[in-house]
């Protein structure tokens, strides 16, 4: 049985030793090279561009501007597509723009025989605006009078809900209430492969884009409606991809790709530089109001959330982010009513799109601090109070109204206070907590999410499954590996299903939309809950047609044969033999009168959406005089159902936990107010945290079986990364006595509130 | 892909200095890791190099009498695993060892790191503190001069046109009598740009931890244009006790450093920064100072 393995990744040593293959790896012989012509401003209408040095400069094949595409406004969100029109995504982009909404907003693209060339080129253009005025606050964009960044307004979406009880009067009748307000930066994916990506066509219909996407099928559909053509003319492929954490869950530079392409009819690629990759997606800051009211045994009796999110020049995913964020919370502490509302507003910062987490972690951000605010108001442990107020199997999800069958997060609350030490490393840290230099502190934080769309989108997986020759078995999936591990877990449900051992299964990491089966792609941290059905479907298929060319051979009856390790058995008598699986898949190719190719497609739509849950132990140790945070242990543990691979979970939380550290600690993309211009959009000035600034990270898990997942499981994609920021806050407040209601805590942020608070003054 | 206008090789340190002096927009070139990054920015300064990388005559160290000789092509890497530099100069060791991660190490250089003029050089700091001089040669000759003072500001030394550095030199920690320390303040512990670095060496009076200053040296990087040594705090501290000798230093620092406001750090929270790691580098180089005169001590005895 493959469940539960600690199988090596598939890919692993292609990818260690360079042999695997990403977009820029796969570039057409003839290419040219494009580089976009950018926006100088962070607001304003160009009114005119010289193009004469640029055109003249040898080398350079084309020059278009915003003159010279499609005036169709589509939406690059990857989003599945919606059959309600009240539902589909804000389509507000062109694929060049004369109306600058951003800093490195994309006015015109340079076309040129090297990549040198189109950037000198690109620098030649000179460009004259009508400057408008810069909007990066989005309370200021909220403002009635504040000028439309976009002909609807600032205003993308405001909506919210209420749900299990009646908020205000719970909140009247609560004996504390507490209340605050919480602001999270700007921060970037920061994936190892930039944004890239080339087109090219081989007949005089049809476009191919190679690319470094989640969301192939998404992209094709998107590519078709920004340049107007049915969607089957354009082919998405995707290689090996570089990591995307959510930026790559858009669409990006494959629209304009594929217009050069066909402009020219030669095939042209693009390559962000790190610089511009920063600027293209982001995750969104938000600032949320939030109050809480609790009963004196600690019960949390309602919460009331009011959210602000900047999505920047252009809505990409737009009011969904936060939404989700809202909706995905109510599952952790499903006793309490909850009241939510959020309002998603234009600024003239860079886009901001989907993100590990989206939305999540900034709402689970001011949940998990308005509860350390009631332990602290009620003289509780912190974990104790969320030990308390956490869901039990069985428990209704508010928001849903469906039961939640596996709930593990008390079991997770449990098995961590053992295993952390809580208890004892909180005694141990009081002690240091009056020290004029060095202290410490602990902190704890929970977290709730999903394990995919449903039913705010459609949830459809398509797996395929070719037996070749020598008994090897085919794997193709809609579903895409990009980075985490999908194709080995695939394989191992498959092999499961099928009885075989892992190595007997092919992956075929590459989607094309060509030929791969449909499923929308990496995001949501859907793949491994929703595929997981679609393996079995197809497994179980390719196994009952592998059982029935078996009784074609035999003469047996399919029913009294089975498929064990690799070969045909009797199935009351596992130990007779009758053949391989690969004489049985050469009689099936090569006999002159019975069988076939044996394969088997699925396509199967998950109903359901399992809710995973898990929290973050921590303790950080505060240099006072240095203003300095080190988180000196971690611990996350997770309800992410059966664990279907262990070392690739793992991975995924420890990627997690790091990701968080540096969005709690370190990150965030600082910009000109006045100018609107992102002063560090490089990896120097923009301070992702080393191997040297992360603790060892511990993972435990807390295996739930959950029923409606293929194999048990639910979601660990994003879920990793949910609850250490708030953990962190709360620890170094344990440390310090000083509360930060804002995070990254960066020095230069702590240095102020640790002198407001006196605590630099043994220092002097 | 890079914009060069021209590229040469030169074989030998005097065709590098001829060439140099044949040009006068083209650099030299030892590890590339500040002049690549400048020439993808676009950087026009840059474009026309003369590669000194891997010229045997900048290659190597070795001691003389006490003064350590380093080549100024070897890496951080080289230094770092140089048993010759950590026995004589273990402050810069310690420096080397801040300085971005183990894949640029192995190719930056300290000569690069100087000639660079950048004030958050982290080799500049133990450098200056350790009195090191420099041995350049160019089309007009050979000269040796101390460090201090070479940095004219951001970017900007005191190399004459067509002068390569060929080593630089310091005289061994133990002969100059002195306990040291250097530390990097930076937001990362790896792959970072000082907010502050501070060195400090420190030789008391009565051999103990708490004794006399006889002498401090202090230096820090990006505490101003250029990387600083700090007179007033030198002067301040001197002949105190070492506890009132920290007060004095962070009273009188003021007068050697300025740090400036920017969006990296406000100048109020670099000026605590500088305080603080003033106090602990040399309250370190002190306890340094009195167990190793301790060692030595007893290593004379027996
Ligand atoms: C990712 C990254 C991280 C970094 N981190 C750090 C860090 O933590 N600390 C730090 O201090 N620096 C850091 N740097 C900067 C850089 O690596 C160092 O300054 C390095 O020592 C430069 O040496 P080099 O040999 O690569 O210099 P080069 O780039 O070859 O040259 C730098 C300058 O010095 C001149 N030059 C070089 N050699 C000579 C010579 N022999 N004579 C005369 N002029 C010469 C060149 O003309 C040029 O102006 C980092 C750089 C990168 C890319």
């Amino acid at each position: 049985m493959s469940i539960g393995q600690p199988v090596t990744r598939l890919d692993a040593e292609a990818k260690v030793t360079g042999r695997a293959r990403y977009t820029e790896d796969l570039l057409p012989a003839g290419v040219l090279s494009a580089v976009y012509i950018r926006g100088s401003v962070a607001h304003g209408r160009v009114l005119d561009m010289d193009l004469s040095a640029a055109l003249a400069l040898p080398g350079v094949e084309a020059v278009f501007t915003h003159a010279d595409v499609p005036r169709l406004l589509y939406a690059p969100a990857g989003h599945p597509f919606s059959l309600d029109p009240d539902h589909a995504d804000v389509a507000d982009r062109l694929l060049l723009t004369g109306h600058v909404r951003f800093h490195g907003d994309e006015i015109g693209v340079v076309v040129a025989r090297d990549e040198l060339t189109a950037q000198r080129a690109a620098s030649l253009v000179a460009v004259s605006y009508e400057e408008l005025p810069v909007l990066t606050d989005p309370r200021e964009a909220m403002a009635e009078e504040a000028f439309a960044i976009h002909p609807g307004g600032n205003i993308v979406k405001q909506d919210g809900f209420s749900v299990g009880g009646d908020v205000d009067a719970l909140l009247a009748q609560a004996d504390v209430v507490v209340e605050g307000e919480y602001q999270t930066p700007v921060t970037q994916h920061c994936h190892m492969e930039p944004v890239v990506a080339h087109a090219y066509m081989e007949d005089m219909e049809r476009i191919t884009v190679v690319t470094s996407t989640q969301i192939p099928h998404i992209c094709r559909r998107v590519v078709g409606q920004a340049l107007g053509l049915d969607w089957s003319r354009v082919r998405i492929v995707k290689p090996y991809v570089g990591g995307g954490f959510g930026a790559k869950q858009d669409v990006l530079l494959e629209p304009m790709v594929a217009f050069l392409a066909w402009k020219l009819g030669r095939p042209v690629r693009m390559a962000l530089t790190r610089e511009e990759s920063m600027i293209t997606r982001t995750r969104h800051a938000m600032r949320i109001r939030g109050r809480a009211g609790f009963a004196r045994d600690g019960r949390l009796l309602a919460m009331n959330m009011d959210a602000v999110s900047n999505t920047g020049a252009y809505a990409s995913h737009g009011h969904s982010v936060v939404s989700a964020g809202g909706g995905k919370l109510c599952s952790m502490y499903p006793h309490a009513a909850v009241r939510f509302h959020a309002a998603t507003v234009y600024t003239n910062l860079p886009i901001a799109g989907a993100m590990r987490g989206y939305g999540s972690p900034q709402i689970i951000f001011a949940c998990e601090c308005l509860l350390d605010e009631a332990a602290k108001a009620l003289d509780m442990d912190p974990l104790d109070l969320r030990r308390i107020n956490a869901g039990r199997p069985g428990d209704v999800n508010p928001r849903s109204g469906k039961p939640i069958e596996t709930h593990g997060l008390a079991d997770c609350l449990r098995l961590g206070r053992e295993r952390f030490g809580w208890d004892e490393r909180r005694a141990a840290a009081q002690i240091t907590q009056a020290a004029p230099e060095i202290r410490r502190g602990v902190g704890v934080a929970c977290f709730s999410f999903n394990s995919g769309v449903y039913p705010v989108g459609v949830e459809i997986s398509g797996i395929r499954l070719t037996l070749n020759q020598d008994g090897c078995v085919t794997l193709q999936a809609g579903a895409t590996e990009i980075g985490q591990g999908a194709d080995t877990v695939f394989a191992q449900m498959a092999a499961a299903v099928l009885d075989l051992p892992v190595t007997s299964l092919r992956v075929v990491s590459t989607q094309d939309t060509d030929v791969t089966p449909f499923d929308p792609g990496a995001f949501a941290s859907r793949q491994t809950y929703v595929v997981g059905p679609a393996v079995k479907a197809a497994s179980l298929e390719l196994r009952a047609r592998i059982l029935n060319h078996a009784a074609l051979m035999t003469g047996y009856p399919a029913s009294a044969l089975d498929l064990k390790a690799g070969s045909l058995v009797a199935t009351r008598q596992p130990a007779r033999v009758f053949m391989s699986l690969k004489e049985l898949a050469l009689d099936a190719y090569y006999h002159k009168n019975r069988g076939g190719q044996l394969t088997a497609e699925r396509s199967v739509k998950t109903r359901s959406n399992a809710p995973s849950f898990g929290c973050t132990f921590v303790e950080v140790e505060v240099d006072i005089p240095l203003c300095r945070v080190r988180v000196t242990d971690m611990l996350n543990v997770h309800d992410c159902g059966v664990v279907i691979n262990p070392i690739t979970a793992k991975g995924q939380a420890q990627g997690g936990m790091a990701m968080a550290i540096g969005w709690a600690l370190y990150e965030e993309l600082l910009v000109d107010p006045r100018s609107g211009r992102v002063r560090n959009n490089n990896l120097l000035d923009y301070k992702m945290p080393t191997f040297l600034d992360l603790p060892d990270l511990d993972v435990a898990f807390v295996q739930t079986a959950e029923p409606s997942g293929g194999f048990g499981n639910k979601s660990l994609g994003e879920p990793p990364l949910l609850s250490p920021a708030p953990a962190i806050r709360s620890a170094v407040w344990n440390a310090t006595g000083v509360k930060a209601d804002f995070i990254p805590l960066t020095p230069k942020a702590l240095f102020p509130l640790f002198r407001d608070a006196g605590l630099l003054e043994g220092a002097r | 892909m890079y914009a060069f206008e021209s590229y040469h090789r030169p074989q030998s340190l005097t065709d590098a200095v001829a060439l140099l002096a044949a040009n006068p927009f083209a650099r030299p070139m030892a590890g590339g890791t500040d002049i690549l990054v400048r020439l993808r920015e676009g950087h026009k300064d840059y474009a026309d190099i003369v590669d000194i990388h891997g010229l045997p005559e900048l290659e190597g160290m070795s001691a003389d009498r006490g003064e350590l000789r380093i080549g100024s092509g070897t890496t951080f890497a080289a230094l770092m695993t140089s048993s010759l530099a950590t026995r004589l100069a273990p402050m810069l060791i310690e420096a080397a060892g801040w300085v971005a991660g183990p894949q640029i190490r192995n190719t930056a250089t300290i000569g690069g790191n100087i000639c660079n003029g950048s004030a958050c050089a982290d080799s500049a700091a133990p450098l200056l503190v350790l009195n090191a001089h420099l041995d350049l040669i160019g089309p007009e000759g050979q000269r040796l001069i101390p460090l201090r003072g070479f940095h004219l500001g951001p970017g900007r030394v005191e190399r004459r046109p067509g002068e390569i550095l060929r080593s630089v030199r310091i005289k061994s920690e133990q002969d100059q009598g002195l306990g040291t320390a250097y530390v990097k303040y930076s937001m990362r512990q790896a792959m970072d740009i000082a907010t502050i670095g501070c060195g400090a060496g420190v030789r008391l009076r009565d051999d103990q931890s708490n004794g006399i200053v006889d002498e401090l040296r202090l230096a820090f990087t990006v505490a101003a244009p250029t990387p600083v040594r700090c007179p007033t705090a030198e002067a301040a501290a001197r002949g105190l006790p070492l506890s009132q000798a920290v007060k004095a230093v962070a009273e009188a620092l003021d007068q050697d450093v300025s740090p400036r406001t920017s969006w990296r750090a406000a100048g109020d929270f670099r000026m605590h920064i500088i305080r603080t790691l003033a106090e602990r580098m040399i309250r370190t180089a002190a306890k340094r100072f009195a167990s190793s005169a301790a060692n030595h001590q007893e290593a004379r005895t027996c």
